[in-house]
């Protein structure tokens, strides 16, 4: 079985990473526009960064569709490595996933491509993993929301650079909405659908 | 690899699992003792988990779901690049690791006429010993009935 001979593996520790990981994602999403470290260490395929490699082991399951966009899709790798490890459905369509995996935000689909929900049910949103560049240098964004104690300040490379324009949606729209995860490295910054966007600078 | 070549290794991968899947750990961990083991990694660590069982009355009456077990299953991959998996029926993780191991073995060209010698061979031989002598148990009990001619036709 030599189609398997260069896949990476998965958690060391399933259960102990998968609740570290779990635990920083919940703080990232009660925190928003704070920096979160995932600490568990996973093999990672070509194309994934060690926290989405970690996020994707923790969250995805067979009942999580998850939509790759063009950069994670390009080789076979990223979706090998998902369904041998998490078994969740690689689908191409995006508007009934439940997470999507974005690997070159500059080319990050309308948000109205993906899923938000419904009044009755929305938790049935897509959440976004988008890798950036950079969560500590950057162009300062400050937010505000539920989880923020006035206001929060976040320095990250962010592409798209409307990205906060784009999420004005999630106001016009709530309950439902995108909530977003941003990863670099090991860092994560959750941007849940509540956050709003006060002041950006550079 | 050729159509037959690729059969004969699914056959001998398959026998080997017959064998190590009756065995238990102990056995497997004392005879993997025996050979010099290549550098390995956990692709997939040993986990937990359950499948329906599905049954039909008869063989051939409509399925039903008859309960559900545990199993443990794991992953391994040999520095070689072969991958062997492990699925057996309990708790056991230890035991999984260990299938999937020698599985991984047995699809290796340099060890597989090893693990087959030290490993398969022996376990086949004691499951066979045990089975034979278990039958010759219960054919020491067996009564045979027979029937008397009684008189004229």
């Amino acid at each position: 079985m030599t189609t398997f001979a260069e896949l990476p593996p998965g958690f060391a520790d399933k259960v102990l990473s998968a609740q570290s990981t779990f635990r920083s994602v919940m703080d990232a999403m009660a925190r928003p526009g704070s920096v979160q470290c995932v600490t568990a260490n996973a093999g990672v395929p070509s194309g994934l960064m060690r926290g989405s490699a970690a996020i994707a082991l923790t969250l995805f399951d067979h009942d999580t569709p998850i939509w790759l966009d063009a950069a994670m899709s390009e080789t076979t790798d990223v979706a090998r490595w998902l369904k041998f490890h998490t078994s969740a459905p690689v689908i191409a369509d995006s508007s009934i996933a439940s997470f999507a995996l974005i690997g070159d935000a500059g080319s990050l689909p309308a948000l109205d491509c993906f899923a938000f929900g419904s009044n009755e049910y929305p938790d049935r949103s897509t959440t976004l993993i988008l890798q950036v560049d950079s969560l500590t240098r950057g162009p300062a964004f400050e937010l505000k929301g539920p989880g923020i104690d006035g206001t929060a300040l976040l320095q990250a490379m962010i592409r798209p650079r409307d990205l906060f324009e784009r999420l004005a949606i999630n106001e016009t729209l709530f309950p439902r909405g995108i909530d977003i995860v941003l990863v670099h490295d090991d860092a994560i910054v959750a941007i849940p659908r509540t956050t709003r966007l006060v002041a950006s600078g550079v | 690899m050729g159509l037959t070549g690729q059969t004969s290794k699914e056959g001998q991968r398959k026998a080997a699992m017959a064998v190590l899947a009756h065995a238990s750990a102990a056995e497997i961990a004392g005879h993997l003792a025996d050979i010099v083991l290549p550098a390995h990694e956990n692709l997939r660590e040993p986990e937990n988990g359950l499948v329906m069982l599905r049954g039909r009355i008869g063989g051939d009456g409509a399925p039903f779901n008859l309960g559900e077990a545990t199993v443990s299953r794991a992953a391994v991959r040999l520095a070689s690049g072969e991958i062997g998996f492990g699925y057996t029926l309990g708790r056991d993780a230890q035991k999984a690791r260990m299938i999937a191991l020698c599985d991984a073995m047995v699809q290796s060209a340099d060890f597989s006429g090893e693990v087959e010698a030290k490993v398969i061979a022996p376990l086949r031989a004691g499951l066979h010993a045990e089975r034979n002598r278990k039958a010759a148990e219960t054919a020491a009990t067996r009564v045979d009935f027979y029937t008397m001619v009684r008189g004229e036709g």
